[in-house]
């Protein structure tokens, strides 16, 4: 289980001290799909971020398993359980995908297994197990093998982050299969941050994040069809237009 | 042999025995072992000191060793090795040096080799370069290498210098005909106060050679290189040089473009990029459970290899 509890985060800038994220409580229990969403700019990615380690609170705690994970470092986290699947993923000249994916395991990865997880982000595996993961891939490639990193690990919670970005269409039905398998054995808690509306639909449990605050949390029924509402009505540019 | 001399191979020339094939095994400046076999001869040189290796022609899936080993310290070793690769052969040929310094004095070697390539030949050639020990004696490896590429030939080149050297100083000059295919692939690792300059100056005279440079290198701690790569294009060719370099500590890297073009159907290109090690690249791997030193070592190795 994890706790967020006060947790506040402050950046100095040009404009003074900005709140990025702004007192959040929340808690993640076990044996559940989290699903964070809300508008671009809010503080999301901070959130995750600041779970893994990547980022240190202001003020604040973070309770992971009993345990206060606030000062520890991303990879003390990562011993803990915990994962992180880049929005952007880094590219890595002369490490192969395989290599990867076994660095991600903690082992060598036999060939068959490290085949497993890239069919499950919908790619064509043999194509893949080496070749570099460098620039000569392509964003929506990179994406799916940061996403089977994650999957190669067993972790006590898996965060992604906008995992749907760059990743087409026609791939993206796999990937919503592999994320629904994906808390059903392998991963303790799996947080994502998402837009979509299908991977929405595989939440036990959903919170919106605003300005840097919870906005609302909840079960998908209860948060689903507030979500409209929250985001199409606060666009002062467009009421301004309509008044002319 | 002695132990630091096998361990001294395996490193450089990833002999773990005698190899099979043709080979020559140079220690403290002179020859201690060597076998010729019916298409690969090597001959010792009479007005200098070194050795030709003369591959027959149509020579197929043979291989060459001819590694450098130095274990004494205050040993300045000057040697000249010409291969002359028949027609239509296809051989691997691996060189490398080696130092171990126990001493003070400093330990050099300087291996200017010359390769004539024939017609329609082919050649894989790998060198290594290391140096280790106890010593504060300098380890300073001046290799010089020319290659000569005949029609329609292709020369692979892999040299490697991986740790310990304190000065190096390479200079490799190619030529190629009609034809030839040059692919360069240079990996450098400095630490400490260590220097590596290098010279690759490529000159396609015929008609549709091509000449592919990669260097990899990293500079940790205050170490310095310096690279001066030119590709020079007479008649309708092809040349693509890449510099790649990774910077930490207090190091320094200076890479130094140059692309001549004598001939409007001349396509050559040069990238050259110094950077650090990227963060976002550390912390991906320390939410494997990695710690920063051990991600950076992953990075380097897969950059390196």
């Amino acid at each position: 289980m994890l706790e967020l509890k006060n947790v506040s985060f402050n950046v100095d800038s040009d404009k003074g001290n900005l709140e990025i994220i702004n007192d959040v409580s929340l808690t993640i229990p076990d044996d559940t799909f989290t699903v964070i969403t809300g508008p671009n700019g809010g503080g999301k990615s901070t959130l995750a971020k600041l779970i893994m380690g990547i980022e240190k609170p202001t003020s604040g705690k973070i309770i992971f398993n009993g345990t206060d994970i606030t000062d520890m470092s991303v990879t003390e986290r990562a011993k803990l359980g915990v994962g992180y699947a880049f929005q952007q993923p880094p590219r890595f000249k002369g490490l192969t995908v395989r290599r990867l994916l076994s660095l991600a395991a903690g082992s060598d990865l036999p060939e068959d297994e490290c085949c497993g997880y890239l069919t499950a982000v919908g790619l064509c595996s043999r194509d893949y197990l080496n070749r570099e993961m460098d620039a000569s891939l392509s964003g929506g490639e990179a994406k799916r093998i940061e996403i089977a990193t994650l999957m190669a690990r067993k972790l006590d919670l898996a965060i992604f982050d906008e995992p749907e970005a760059g990743i087409d269409l026609w791939s993206f039905s796999v990937l919503v299969e592999s994320f629904k398998s994906m808390t059903e054995g392998r991963h303790n808690s799996v947080l994502v941050i998402s837009h979509q509306e299908r991977i929405m639909s595989l939440a036990d449990h959903m919170i919106v994040i605003a300005n840097g605050r919870v906005k609302n949390q909840g079960t998908k029924e209860e948060i689903f069809p507030t979500l409209m509402d929250e985001f199409t009505n606060n666009c002062d540019f467009r009421d301004k237009k309509e008044e002319k | 042999m002695e132990k630091i001399d096998k361990s001294l191979l395996a490193e450089i020339a990833n002999m773990h025995e005698i190899p099979a094939g043709a080979y020559n095994i140079r220690k403290n400046g002179g020859g201690i072992d060597r076998r010729s076999t019916a298409n690969i001869e090597i001959v010792t040189k009479e007005d200098k000191p070194g050795i030709d290796i003369i591959i027959a022609p149509g020579t197929k899936n043979e291989s060459v060793h001819i590694p450098v080993i130095i274990t004494e310290t205050g040993i300045d070793d000057v040697v000249y090795n010409d291969f002359y690769v028949g027609d239509d052969a296809d051989v691997l040929i691996v060189a490398g040096c080696g130092i171990h310094n126990s001493g003070s004095d400093k330990s050099q070697h300087d291996g200017i080799h010359t390769f004539h390539i024939g017609k329609n030949a082919k050649i894989k050639y790998v060198e290594k370069h290391y140096g280790e020990g106890p010593g504060t004696g300098e380890n300073i490896l001046n290799p010089v290498t020319i290659v000569e590429q005949d029609e329609n030939s292709t020369c692979e080149m892999e040299m490697v210098q991986i740790r310990g050297v304190n000065s190096t100083k390479r200079d490799t000059k190619a030529q190629l005909k009609a034809g030839a295919k040059l692919i360069v692939t240079e990996r450098l690792l400095t630490h400490d106060q260590q220097e590596a300059y290098s010279d690759i100056t490529v000159e396609l005279n015929g008609t549709d050679a091509s000449a592919q440079i990669v260097s990899r290198t990293v500079a940790r701690d205050t170490s310095k290189q310096v690279f001066h790569y030119d590709a020079i294009g007479n008649e309708k060719c092809r040349a693509h040089i890449q510099c790649d370099s990774i910077i930490m500590d207090g190091a320094s890297v200076s890479s130094i473009p140059a692309i001549t073009a004598n001939s409007a159907d001349a396509q050559i290109i040069h990238e050259a990029a110094i950077g650090r090690i990227n963060n976002d690249q550390l912390v991906k791997l320390m939410t494997f459970g990695m710690t920063e030193e051990e991600a950076e070592e992953v990075i380097i190795n897969g950059f390196l290899k």
